[in-house]
């Protein structure tokens, strides 16, 4: 049987894709813990940072042509995804300020900031259109992705072999992600942005500076979103509509493990990235099924645990 | 807990600290919300070392009150000063750092952080967390100490007051705004917690005490208002106010003769 012969290779590319989605996942589950919104324009901030790493590598490879090799491919990667990294934070920050922060100050009801995160998504993606052209980007090869081990299994063609490229994005977003994890729960950033996931007024009779803490996790939600877009490039299509389907990948992720709640986005992303290839691999003709099969996963996981997988209460989950 | 009390000053008569320079003054404050005025503009003062009762009725301004001094509220008019300075236009987190604590109503425990964390984030406003300040809330409290691995969410009523006052003095608040800390606790744990109440005002700290608990409030307290309606109708000296027929009728639930 295909799934059986395969399950390896399945499971393997469902780690890749899904370690993308938690990175995103994460985004849209800490906004929501601060603020309740959904924050609809992450999908922007991400498409951001994957062009940001796309015109990183096109302005190093300008000079030459050639892939590089050794250390440069190492430099090149490594500036590529702090590139992307820096330019979603920047989105992700400016986006708090201009279009969420105003309406905070004036008490705006939750429906409003929707409408307004739906609306900068829609500006955003429109102005990278605008920018940067509609047709897709080329995106220059950071370094020659060669062999690092063989998968048990066969694939289509031989055996899968895992390369270098897998092994970066996989071990970036892992490390990215354990990173976060402590930051959240063993720095004082991380316990005033978990102080005010659960009750913000409180937060600030303990000093905590809640315009600042909102601030800072668009930040850390822009350096996660900016660092999945570099690496998603990296075997996808690039252009200005690129955020959307992730995006909502991603937000199915975060609510799947329990918006609001950090290690529950990481979890529904990597759950529902090996979902996806595993269906793939079930379901004959499954990549055309491969959406369809992710949101009946969430909404049999929300019949059932209508809070997500580690959410604790609706909505109040850090 | 008994043997603790020989150490706690005899029952204020002659009002000492009551003579002392105001810690804090309302002037006419009056806060609105929306179109429903809550303060209609009162008076109150707070003297360095007091611990004064706020009494009154639900929705008498007891709490808007407190959320005022601390920042949480603007009033519409009137002023608020706190050590000789206006606290107008200051927000919430940096009212903390003059130095006044705030264990809110409803006591508003961080319910998935752990005790221990509850009270580190009572000594957010400073670099890092005093051990003297969590050896005294630990001494204040030792429940809490028992408890401080226990997320605050799984405390019973009594412990999660406990930690609420205990996180306030993390902040080593020299004002404490304690609102209504003996609601929906058992007579036991009120007894326990006002006694408490009473050593960390010897121990230094100026309260304002908001309460339902009149009788109590007054036993501890040197001075009283009483709100009504978001006015202050009377204020004395707690044992005046615990003396007077109208506070027995209306907050001590004694009936007239």
């Amino acid at each position: 049987m295909y799934f059986t012969q395969h399950f390896w290779e399945l499971l393997f590319q469902g780690i890749r894709l899904g370690s993308l989605y938690a990175l995103i996942a994460i985004g849209y589950t800490m906004v929501y813990g601060v603020l309740q919104l959904i924050n609809f324009a992450h999908s922007e901030v991400f498409m951001s940072g994957a062009l940001g790493g796309v015109f990183m590598l096109t302005a190093l490879a300008g000079t030459n042509g050639n892939i590089p090799s050794g250390f440069s491919a190492f430099e090149y990667t490594a500036l590529a995804l702090i590139a992307g990294a820096v330019v979603s934070a920047a989105v992700a920050f400016s986006l708090e300020r201009v279009a969420y922060r105003p309406l905070r100050k004036r008490h705006a009801p939750k429906l409003v900031y929707l409408i307004t995160a739906i609306g900068a998504s829609i500006f955003l993606y429109n102005l990278a259109g605008k920018l940067f052209g509609r047709n897709n980007l080329q995106v220059p090869e950071s370094f020659h992705s060669g062999p690092v081990f063989v998968l048990p299994g066969s694939g289509p063609s031989g055996p899968r072999t895992v390369k270098t490229l897998d092994v970066l994005i996989i071990a970036t977003a892992f490390v990215m992600m354990i990173v976060l994890d402590l930051v959240i729960n063993r720095t004082k950033l991380g316990s005033g942005i978990r102080a005010v996931a659960q009750d913000a007024e409180t937060a600030q009779l303990m000093g905590v500076d809640v315009g600042k803490v909102i601030s800072r996790t668009f930040i850390i939600g822009g350096l996660l979103a900016g660092v999945g877009g570099v690496l998603y490039a990296m075997f996808h299509a690039v252009s200005y509509t690129m955020g959307f389907i992730p995006g909502i990948k991603a937000f199915t992720a975060a609510v799947l493990g329990g918006i609001g709640n950090v290690r529950g986005a990481m979890l529904g992303g990597l759950l529902l990235g090996i979902v996806e290839s595993f269906s793939q691999g079930i379901i004959p003709n499954g990549l055309e099924w491969v959406d369809v099969v992710s949101f009946v996963v969430l909404v049999v996981v929300l019949l059932i645990r209508p809070t997500g997988i580690l959410g604790e209460r609706t909505g109040r989950a850090a | 807990m008994s043997d603790q009390a020989s150490t706690i000053p005899a029952p204020r008569t002659e009002a000492s600290p009551s003579d002392n320079a105001a810690l804090l003054e309302l002037s006419s404050v009056e806060v609105a919300y929306g179109g429903i005025v809550a303060l209609k503009g009162i008076d109150l003062e707070v003297r360095q070392g007091e611990i004064v009762a706020l009494l009154g009725a639900n929705g008498a301004g007891k709490t808007t009150t407190l959320r005022t001094v601390s920042g949480l509220l603007k009033p519409r008019s009137g002023e608020v000063r706190y050590a000789g300075e206006a606290l107008t236009g200051i927000p919430a987190h940096k009212i903390v750092q003059l130095g006044i604590g705030h264990s809110p109503e409803g006591r508003r425990i961080f319910s998935r952080m752990t005790v221990l964390e509850n009270l580190q984030m009572g000594a957010y406003r400073f670099k890092s967390v005093s051990q003297k300040d969590l050896d005294q809330v630990f001494e204040l409290f030792p429940r809490l100490q028992e408890r401080r691995t226990q997320l605050g969410g799984n405390l019973s009523g009594g412990e999660q007051q406990m930690l609420a006052i205990g996180r306030a003095m993390m902040g080593q608040p020299a004002l404490l705004l304690l609102d209504e800390p003996s609601m929906g606790l058992a007579p036991l744990i009120v007894a326990q917690i006002f006694e408490i109440i009473e050593r960390i005002n010897a121990l230094g700290t100026t309260i304002l005490l908001v309460e339902q608990n009149a009788a109590q409030a007054l036993k501890l307290a040197h001075r009283g208002y009483v709100l009504e309606t978001g006015e202050v109708v009377m204020s004395a000296p707690a044992g005046e106010l615990l003396n007077d027929p109208r506070i027995r009728e209306a907050y001590l639930g004694e009936t007239a003769e």
